[in-house]
């Protein structure tokens, strides 16, 4: 038998897009599969675990630190939970808005679960999301050497969220250049915005890639979430956590890695026009407000 | 031992080796170096802590403070040993990994509490290094919280200053701190119509202390009260009487509060006190002057007709023999300077210096090197070298090393290099004497107690490169040109 070999999988997006509760749905969905799976948090806000282990917040690794005034007297039990399905979850956790480096407390608690071994062999994918922007070295760890090789991306047909994920691929190429980090496929979390598939569709083939899946918008995940649930554990029938499901599915099943090809600002947004997105104005109403 | 001390990464023939260490030393590398951007190859400057070390160490029963990590705090007080030879008091409130993430309050409250604990300093002089500025610590709140938690008297002067070692050089540092310090102590300390009559002289960086001894001698022959900012002669040159003193002398804390209302404000130094001056110059009653470095005859005559004229006193006769003396020795040495050419590297304000120097004693300075200087520095250099037929065909390198400089020592040779001891290599390599002026110098004895400023100085200096050639000659020379005189 072949050694089974753990894949590491990053998840970037915009900020706002649908990051974390994509992330824990598409988890619970593998491990309904009956795939063991860690998720790992790399947010100072700590919410990447909450409907996996149905609480409020979890106690993150830089608690512990800042409790114990050191990280060298951290165990791994104090931070590591299990969750619905026997997911591992881990919370890196980060200091007070405005204060210190949260760049650097992912860093520390990626090293501290490195040493500690929390990456066992019996898992089958260790999850990291990411906080929204890349905006130090601190939030692009998890897609250093020996770390993810994967990257998804979660995406909608707003501009911005286009905008943010064209520049995440211009971190991926920057990491691929030099590592093994490899983009594989955009997720579509819909916001019902116009022809949003055919959209995502395009863009996914502008860089490169895949649009390996649509979320369509369903309220029942903002219930589950009141239950501090996913939809795969409050109602497994429902035909989003079907769609969780599929994802979950495509993601253990993908096999396209790829370094992206960035669009360039002009070519983003002629894409955004000719889907009706951005409309076609005069350069010289540019910076013009709208009774000017 | 057999094996070669170096573990070799990479094996290569003796004559690959041959090759390239003749090839580093050809025109064609020369090129290549100059075009290198990226990196830096032994940097002829220290970090801005520890210029700020150096005015905190210079402050009455003033303790240094670094807040950030240790191994910094270990090179600053290491740096100073090793320079003065004396015991260099500083500590560090040893910021580690989870200081980095939750910023270093909780360090500095309690660094602030032990040290004021155990070492009863009058003041707490705290600068930081790169790691917490990187995350943007907070200072001015984080010290008032220490005040406001009870970690620390309210009354106790802690100023700060933000030294991050990526940007600028020693000199700024220093500049940053004293800014700091005379800033927190004269605070409200102005009274209209007040004067004390004192001169306040800011130095500059400066690891010469004997310099700063004769600037005081000056003052003294010349019976002009002052205060001296900072000031470290008693710190880094405490004389050995069995007792150790953590804190051996310094500025008086109250002398520099009250330097406010002083009669003048003199700077020896300009690059190093920008900053400071800016303060001086908004703040301080009096006159203020911004100097440059009295070294050779000309600049030290510009400094003491400058006291002569600020406190209506005349040159006393003992300085008017001094100069005599000096003008005397340049007059006997004259033909074993003249004409040599020199590489000159270290801080802007030395520079100028010894440039001046040279080209009175009719040397070349030929290459000059400054590893971290404005435009506006090379422009002054510029105008300083037109003055003199001897400063034609110099050229003046800022923002370059010493490995550049080693480049131009090989393919356009000079007799000598003058700097400080990071220089020894080069010196080596080209096989041509080190004269040793600046900071640091760690491979030599008592030459930071012998002065390179006023006349005294001017005589130092020649006694010091006109030997060494003398030397040079009697040790090359064939049985012929062997001579009792020279």
């Amino acid at each position: 038998m072949a050694e089974k070999k753990m894949r590491q999988i990053a998840i970037y997006g915009k900020g706002g897009i649908g990051k974390s509760t994509t992330t824990q749905n598409t988890v619970a969905g593998l491990a309904s599969l009956g795939k063991k799976v860690m998720i790992i948090g790399c947010d100072p806000k700590a919410d990447s675990t909450r409907l996996i282990l149905h609480a409020k917040a979890q106690e993150t690794v830089m608690d512990k630190v800042r409790e114990l005034g050191t990280v060298e007297d951290l165990e791994l039990e104090d931070v590591l939970k299990w969750g619905y399905g026997d997911v591992k979850c881990v919370e890196s956790g980060g200091p007070e808005p405005g204060v210190g480096c949260a760049g650097r407390g992912v860093i520390t608690a990626i090293n501290f679960l490195e040493e500690e071994g929390a990456y066992t062999d019996d898992l089958d994918f260790v999850f990291y999301d990411v906080l929204g922007d890349v905006v130090c070295g601190g939030f692009a760890m998890p897609i250093r050497e020996n770390k993810a090789q994967e990257i998804y991306i979660v995406v909608s047909g707003e501009m911005m969220a286009m905008y943010a994920a064209n520049n995440i691929c211009k971190g991926i190429v920057k990491y691929a250049a030099s590592g093994s980090v490899r983009l594989a496929g955009l997720i579509c979390n819909s916001r019902n915005t116009d022809c949003e598939a055919e959209l995502i569709e395009a863009l996914a083939a502008k860089l490169g890639t895949q649009m390996i899946h649509f979320v369509p918008r369903d309220n029942q995940v903002q219930r589950a979430e009141l239950r501090r649930m996913t939809v795969i554990e409050y109602s497994p029938d429902h035909k989003q956590a079907n769609e969780y499901r599929q994802l979950a599915q495509k993601i253990n099943d993908n096999t396209m890695f790829v370094v992206p090809t960035p669009l360039e600002m002009e070519e983003l947004e002629g894409l955004l026009m000719e889907f009706g997105i951005m409309e076609v104005d005069d350069e010289e109403n540019i910076g013009k407000a709208e009774g000017a | 031992m057999t094996e070669s001390a170096v573990k070799k990464v990479t094996e290569h023939s003796p004559e690959e080796i041959e090759r390239v260490k003749e090839w580093i030393n050809t025109e064609e590398y020369k090129e290549k170096n100059f075009a290198r951007e990226a990196l830096v190859v032994n940097p002829a400057h220290a970090c801005q802590p520890l210029g700020a070390q150096m005015v905190a160490s210079g402050f009455e029963g003033t303790l240094p403070f670094v807040h950030g990590s240790q191994g910094c705090a270990s090179y600053f007080r290491s740096t100073f040993t090793r320079h003065f030879r004396e015991p260099s008091a500083a500590t560090c409130d040893a910021m580690t990994e989870d200081g980095a993430v939750f910023g270093g309050q909780n360090n500095l409250f309690e660094g602030l509490e032990n040290a004021y604990t155990l070492y009863k300093p009058k003041m707490l002089a705290v600068y930081t290094t790169c790691m917490p500025e990187v995350i943007g610590d907070d200072l001015t709140a984080f010290i008032k919280n220490a005040k406001t938690a009870g970690h620390v008297p309210e009354e106790l002067p802690i100023p700060y200053a933000n030294t991050p070692s990526f940007n600028g050089t020693h000199i700024h540092g220093f500049d940053a701190m004293l800014k700091s310090i005379l800033e927190y102590l004269t605070k409200d300390r102005k009274v209209e119509e007040k004067c004390t009559g004192k001169l306040n002289l800011i130095p500059g960086f400066d690891g010469n202390i004997g310099n700063l001894r004769e600037y005081q001698h000056y003052l003294e022959l010349m019976d002009i009260p002052y205060v001296m900012m900072p000031d470290i002669s008693e710190v880094f040159d405490s004389g050995c009487d069995g007792n150790y003193k953590l804190y051996p002398g310094g500025t008086p804390l109250e002398e520099a509060a009250e330097s406010i209302n002083g009669k003048a404000t003199i700077a020896l130094q300009k690059y190093s006190t920008v900053q400071t001056m800016r303060l001086v110059n908004s703040e301080f009653s009096g006159v203020h002057e911004v100097m440059p470095m009295p070294m050779g005859i000309e600049k030290t005559d510009a400094f003491l007709m400058k006291l002569s004229e600020l406190f209506d006193k005349p040159i006393p006769e003992a300085l008017k023999k001094e100069r005599a003396r000096a003008v005397d020795a340049m007059t006997d040495a004259q033909q074993y300077l003249h004409g040599k050419k020199l590489a000159v590297f270290g801080d802007p304000d030395y520079l100028l210096g010894i440039v001046s120097f040279l080209l009175e004693m009719g040397a070349h300075p030929y290459h000059v090197v400054c590893s971290r200087a404005t435009k506006k520095f090379k422009k002054e250099m510029d105008a300083l070298l037109e003055t003199s037929e001897y400063g034609k065909n110099c050229s003046v390198y800022v923002n370059k090393d010493l490995w550049h400089m080693r480049s131009l020592l090989m393919t356009d040779p000079v007799d000598g290099i003058i700097g400080d001891t990071h220089g020894k290599w080069a010196a080596r390599d080209a096989g041509i004497p080190l004269f040793r002026i600046g900071f640091p110098i760690i491979d030599r004895v008592n030459l930071h107690r012998s002065p390179v400023v006023g006349y005294q100085g001017v005589i130092n200096m020649i006694s010091m490169i006109a030997n060494k050639f003398l030397d040079i000659k009697d040790e090359t020379c064939e049985d012929q040109w062997f001579e009792m005189m020279r």
